[in-house]
C-alpha cells in the first residue's frame, strides 16, 4: 500500500526545510544576562546565549548545573530572576507556558495515560484554530513522522519505550513550535536504541526545520546531535561551540575534563616562539613543544592537556619533539581500540589511547604488559590551559 | 515451636511453601468466620419466624421452608420504602458535599510543603482521636437554638434577610439539614484520606505536558487531574456513601423522628420491636441495595478492561 505513505510524504514536505550550511546567522532565541535563584541557591547565573533558527543546540552538563532550569525558564515553568528570554524578537520572560510557541518533550516523557496515542498528539491541537479534519489530518502526519501510524488506538502503557519516546516527541511537534525543547531526550533508552534514535530525531529535525534546545549530561550524545552546544557547571556557560571546538580546543581544565578524557599535567612556561610555546613537565621529565595560546609569559604555571587518542605508542624512540619514555601498566582491549596505562619514571601514569587498524594476534600487538615503550605526540596535540 | 522440631517435614513445607500460603490464608479465615459466616446467619434468620421465646425467633416445624413473609413486607409497608430513600437521599448529598469540600482540601494538601503538609494531613485525622458520640453531640450543641453559633447565623441571616422575614433563631436540630451536616463533617476525612492517596502519585509533569501544550490551569485539571483522579474519587465516595447510608447514631441524635432512616429502622426493630427476622430482611435488603450495583460495577468496569487490554495487545 504506498499510497498513504506518499502522502504522508507529502505532508512532511510541506514544513520549510532547513538546511545545515543554510542556518540564518540572525539570533533567533536570545537569553540575556539570566539568573535564576531558589531561595540562597543560585540555579543559574548570568546566561546569555544566542541560537539561531532551525539549530539543534545542546546544553551540556553534570546533574545539578543548572542546565534543566535554564530549559524550564525557557518553556516559561520557572521565571527567571533576573534577565530577559526573547524568541523571534519577542519577549517571553512574563508569557505563561500556555501563551509561549514553545513546546516541550519531558525526560519522563509525560504522556497522559488515559489517553490514546492519538489523543495524546491531538492534545494540544484544540487550542488551535483548526478545524477538525485539518486536526486529524495534522496527527496522522505527525505519527507518519515518527513511524507510529499503527499504533495510535494504543494507550501509553501498551507500547514500548521507544515508542512512547516517539509519541512524546510527535506530541510536541503537533503544534509546530518555534522552539522544541527537549529534556533528555534519550536517557530513557537502552544504547543501541539510543545510537537509532538519535539519527531519527536529527533526521525529523532537518524535515520540520525546528529549532531545537537539547539539555543533556551524556557529552557522546550532544556532540553527535548538535550543531552548536553550551558546557554548563554550576549554573553557570563554561563554553560554547560546536562539538569540535568544544573537544579540540577547550578553553578551561573544566570543559577539557567534562568532554571525553584527557591527561593533565601541571607545567611552566619557559619561552615562546611564534606560534609555539616551551613547557617544562617534572611529570613527563623535561621539556614539551606546544601550540601557544596567547598572552604566555616565561616562568608562568599553566596546566598541559593531552588527549589519550593523540597520544603513540612505538617501541624505538621516535624522531619528534615531543617523544618520552615509559612502561606499560595495563592494558584493555576494547576491540576496536585498546586503552594502555603507561608509567613514566616519574611515577605518573598516562592514558592511552590507541586504535587497532591491524588485525594481528595477541603476541604481535604494538606493546605488552610491562613493555618499556615511547610515547610521542604533536606539539599542535599538546593544549595549554590556564585554568 | 517444640511441634516443629519434632517434624521437620511440616518446617520444610511452612519454609518452602506454607508461609505464603498462610499469609494468603489468614485475611480469608477471619472474613469467613466474622463476616460471611454471620452475614449467613442473618440471612437465615430473615426467613425464619417470629416467636415470644429466647431467641425471639424460630425456624417453626417444617424447617427449610422458607417465610418470606418479611419481604414481602419491606415492599408494601411504605415506612420501609421511605426510610430507604430518605438515608440513600441523605448518604447521597452527604458524599457529594464531601467531594466538594473534600477534593480541594486534598489537592491542596498535594501541593503544599512536606512539612506542612504534614500538619494539615495530622489535622485532617486529628478528630478521629475524639469520641465519635462527642462529636455529634458537639454539633448538637452548636445548632440548637441559644447556640452562639445558631446566634451567630441568626444575625447573617437577618441581617441580608428584609426586615418581615426576620427570625428569632434558625431551626437546624432535628432536621434533615442537621443529619447531612453532621454526616458530611464525620466522614470528610474518608473522602479526603483516599483522595489525597490518589492525587498524591500523579506526575506533576502531566500537569506541565498539558500546560506546555496550551491548556489553562483549569483545563489542565479538567483534562489530566480530575479524570486521573477517578479512582480517588470513587473509593472515597465509596467509604463515604456505605457506612453514611446505614447510618444510625446521626439521624438518632440530631435528625427528625418523622423521618425514618433505614439504620434506625434497623434498629427499632432489633430492640423496641423484637422482630429479630423482620430486621434481619431489612438489613439484607441494604446490603443488596448498596453492594448489588457495585458488584456489578466491578465485574462489567473488570470485563471492558480485559477487553481494552486483549485489543491493545492483538
Amino acid at each position: 500500500m504506498p499510497e498513504p505513505a506518499t502522502t504522508a510524504d507529502a505532508k512532511i514536505a510541506q514544513f520549510p526545510r532547513a538546511v545545515a550550511p543554510a542556518i540564518k546567522e540572525t539570533p533567533f532565541i536570545r537569553i540575556e544576562g539570566v539568573t535564576k535563584r531558589f531561595g540562597a541557591f543560585t540555579a543559574v547565573s548570568s546566561v546569555s546565549l544566542e541560537i539561531r533558527k532551525g539549530e539543534i543546540f545542546s546544553l551540556l552538563g553534570g546533574s545539578g548545573c543548572g542546565k534543566t532550569t535554564l530549559l524550564r525558564m525557557l518553556a516559561g515553568f520557572e521565571d527567571p530572576t533576573e534577565g530577559r528570554i526573547f524568541i523571534d524578537g519577542q519577549d517571553m520572560t512574563d508569557l505563561p507556558p500556555y501563551e509561549r510557541p514553545v513546546n516541550m518533550m519531558f525526560q519522563s516523557y509525560a504522556l497522559f495515560p488515559h489517553m490514546t496515542v492519538e489523543k495524546n498528539v491531538a492534545y494540544g491541537l484544540k487550542h488551535m484554530d483548526m478545524t477538525p479534519s485539518q486536526r486529524s489530518d495534522r496527527v496522522r502526519e505527525m505519527l507518519a513522522l515518527v513511524q507510529l501510524s499503527d499504533f495510535s488506538h494504543r494507550k501509553p502503557h501498551q507500547i514500548s519505550g521507544g515508542q512512547r519516546q516517539r509519541v512524546a516527541l510527535a506530541r510536541a511537534l503537533a503544534k509546530q513550535p518555534k522552539l522544541l525543547l527537549l529534556d533528555e531526550p534519550l536517557a530513557a533508552l537502552d544504547k543501541k536504541l539510543r545510537e537509532a534514535t538519535q539519527f531519527e530525531l536529527m533526521d525529523i529535525q532537518d524535515k520540520t526545520g525546528t529549532t531545537f534546545i537539547v539539555v543533556t549530561h551524556d557529552q557522546e550524545e550532544a556532540m553527535t546531535l548538535s550543531s552548536r552546544l553550551a558546557v554548563m557547571d554550576k549554573g553557570r556557560i563554561m563554553q560554547t561551540g560546536t562539538a569540535t571546538e568544544v573537544y579540540e580546543y577547550p578553553n578551561s581544565k573544566l570543559v577539557a575534563g567534562f568532554i571525553g578524557s584527557i591527561n593533565f599535567f601541571d607545567a611552566t612556561v619557559r619561552a615562546t616562539q611564534g606560534d609555539t610555546a616551551e613547557v617544562e613537565v617534572p611529570e613527563l621529565g623535561g621539556m614539551v613543544e606546544a601550540r601557544a595560546i596567547p598572552g604566555l609569559t616565561p616562568g608562568q604555571p599553566i596546566t598541559l592537556a593531552i588527549r589519550p587518542e593523540k597520544l603513540t605508542i612505538s617501541r624505538g624512540k621516535p624522531a619528534t619533539a615531543n617523544a618520552f619514555p615509559g612502561k606499560v601498566r595495563d592494558l584493555a582491549y576494547f576491540g576496536k581500540d585498546s586503552l594502555y596505562r603507561i608509567q613514566m619514571p616519574s611515577g605518573r601514569v598516562m592514558s592511552v589511547n590507541s586504535v587497532n587498524a591491524r588485525r594481528v594476534g595477541e603476541n604481535e600487538r604494538v606493546a605488552d604488559w610491562e613493555d618499556a615503550v615511547w610515547l610521542s605526540f604533536e606539539p599542535a596535540a599538546a593544549i595549554l590551559l590556564k585554568d | 515451636m517444640e511441634a516443629a522440631h519434632r517434624s521437620p517435614g511440616f518446617r520444610r513445607w511452612f519454609n518452602r511453601r506454607g508461609w505464603i500460603k498462610i499469609t494468603i490464608a489468614t485475611p480469608y479465615v477471619w472474613l469467613s468466620l466474622f463476616f460471611l459466616l454471620p452475614f449467613v446467619i442473618v440471612i437465615a434468620m430473615s426467613f425464619a419466624t417470629r416467636t415470644p421465646t429466647a431467641p425471639p425467633f424460630s425456624f417453626g416445624g417444617d424447617y427449610p421452608v422458607m417465610n418470606t413473609n418479611h419481604y414481602a413486607r419491606l415492599i408494601h409497608d411504605d415506612l420501609y420504602v421511605r426510610a430507604y430513600l430518605n438515608s440513600i437521599g441523605n448518604a447521597t448529598l452527604a458524599t457529594l458535599m464531601c467531594l466538594l469540600i473534600g477534593y480541594p482540601m486534598a489537592l491542596g494538601l498535594t501541593r503544599v510543603s512536606r512539612s506542612w503538609r504534614n500538619v494539615l494531613l495530622m489535622l485532617v485525622i486529628l478528630p478521629f482521636w475524639t469520641s465519635f458520640l462527642l462529636r455529634v453531640y458537639a454539633w448538637m450543641g452548636l445548632m440548637g437554638t441559644n447556640s452562639w453559633f445558631n446566634k451567630l447565623l441568626t444575625g447573617a441571616y437577618n441581617w441580608v434577610m428584609p426586615a418581615d422575614m426576620a427570625l428569632r433563631y434558625i431551626p437546624m436540630m432535628n432536621t434533615g439539614f442537621a443529619v447531612v451536616l453532621v454526616t458530611v463533617y464525620s466522614y470528610l476525612p474518608f473522602m479526603i484520606l483516599p483522595l489525597y492517596a490518589n492525587l498524591e502519585k500523579l506526575d506533576l509533569s502531566l500537569n506541565e505536558a498539558a500546560m506546555d501544550l496550551g491548556s489553562r490551569p483549569f483545563q489542565v485539571f479538567r483534562d489530566v487531574t480530575l479524570p486521573l483522579s477517578l479512582p480517588g474519587i470513587i473509593a472515597g465516595s465509596l467509604l463515604v456513601f456505605i457506612p453514611a447510608s446505614g447510618e444510625l447514631i446521626i439521624p438518632s441524635l440530631v435528625g427528625s423522628s418523622s423521618r425514618p432512616m433505614i439504620g434506625r429502622v434497623i434498629s427499632d426493630e432489633f430492640a423496641s420491636a423484637r422482630d429479630w427476622p423482620m430486621a434481619s430482611a431489612v438489613a439484607v435488603a441494604l446490603l443488596l441495595l448498596l453492594v448489588g450495583p457495585l458488584m456489578a460495577y466491578t465485574y462489567f468496569e473488570g470485563k471492558s478492561l480485559e477487553k481494552k487490554k486483549a485489543e491493545g495487545e492483538s
